[in-house]
């Protein structure tokens, strides 16, 4: 179902679990499935004792598709007009990550009604690994 | 840069919406897609990152009779190589004039955008790329931008 703008206000919020105990596995299934092989997200060896990192860690587009689900999940299906973050953190296996969507704005603009999302992905810790913002086309 | 083109398949569509943990039936399920508002099977959002898979010279790919950096006998099969800890996704910035279905055809161009430089104290000296990426369908149509920043840093990020 598509979102209303009679039905949203600005400080609305979404927030949903996008992964819990993330698991090298899912690493690698998220490489096979983008094609990004790179070592830093599943040769320990690599990582750790060439690249000098403690372990391997996520690709920073894994994270962001993660954090889609929860965007889409608001908005719907196919109504997203943008969609842009920074990765703040990086994500290690064994994280937990929440992410949150907020309403900033809901406005027309030629006839169109869109919302405007403030996007927040946050570890176990608290500590923020993603934000950014996304704009999707909703119904009157 | 060469254009790469992109054949967007409903089983790579499926598989990466798996990697992300989306059970989403829009992204597997053709008659569940139907009834949707997407009227259809559609791509989810971050998707066009797996135009890798069509780059015939996709550096973060390993090729056959070609070494790899990565591990086997030795933790780098690059001898020789500077210890690096590598370049690392900063920012990715999507906007979408439609979404991508099964069947599109889609050619890609990417063309370097700015470079700047950082100071920081997690990690030194730090050097942006900027890349912006158009994907276009098979009537010419633009469907999706993407500016992408990359990051190199001076050492690995400190995570203290």
């Amino acid at each position: 179902m598509a979102l209303k703008a009679s039905s949203l206000k600005v400080g609305d919020t979404h927030s949903e679990r996008v992964v819990e105990n993330l698991t090298r596995t899912q690493i690698v299934q998220y490489a096979g499935a983008s094609g990004d092989y790179n070592p830093l997200h599943h040769d320990e060896i690599y990582t750790t004792r060439v690249a000098g990192y403690p372990s391997i860690f996520a690709h920073g587009m894994l994270t962001m598709g993660l954090t889609g689900k929860v965007v889409t999940d608001f908005v719907g299906d196919g109504t997203l007009t943008r969609f842009g973050v920074r990765f703040t953190n990086q994500v290690w296996p064994g994280d937990t990550l929440d992410a949150k969507a907020t309403v900033l704005a809901v406005r027309e603009d030629g006839g169109q009604h869109y919302v405007d999302l403030a996007v927040s992905t946050v570890n176990q810790d608290g500590k923020e690994v993603m934000s950014g913002s996304a704009t999707a086309r909703i119904d009157p | 840069m060469a254009k790469i083109t992109f054949p967007v398949e409903a089983s790579h569509i499926m598989m990466f919406a798996r990697a992300i943990g989306d059970t989403n039936p829009v992204y597997h399920d053709a008659a569940a897609a139907k009834q949707t508002e997407a009227g259809g099977i559609i791509a989810p959002p971050t998707f066009p990152q797996a135009v890798a898979q069509f780059d015939p010279d996709y550096h973060l790919r390993p090729k056959p009779g070609q070494k790899w950096f990565g591990s086997g006998k030795t933790p780098s099969g690059i001898e020789g190589k500077p210890p690096s800890s590598g370049s690392l996704h900063a920012e990715h910035h999507y906007e979408y004039h439609r979404h991508l279905r099964p069947g599109d055809v889609l050619t890609v161009e990417t063309h370097q955008g700015g470079v700047w430089e950082k100071e920081s104290k997690r990690a030194g000296k730090l050097t942006f790329r900027e890349r912006i990426t158009e994907y276009r369908d098979q009537l010419g149509a633009l469907v999706i931008t993407v500016r992408s920043v990359g990051v190199t840093t001076e050492r690995p990020v400190d995570q203290g």
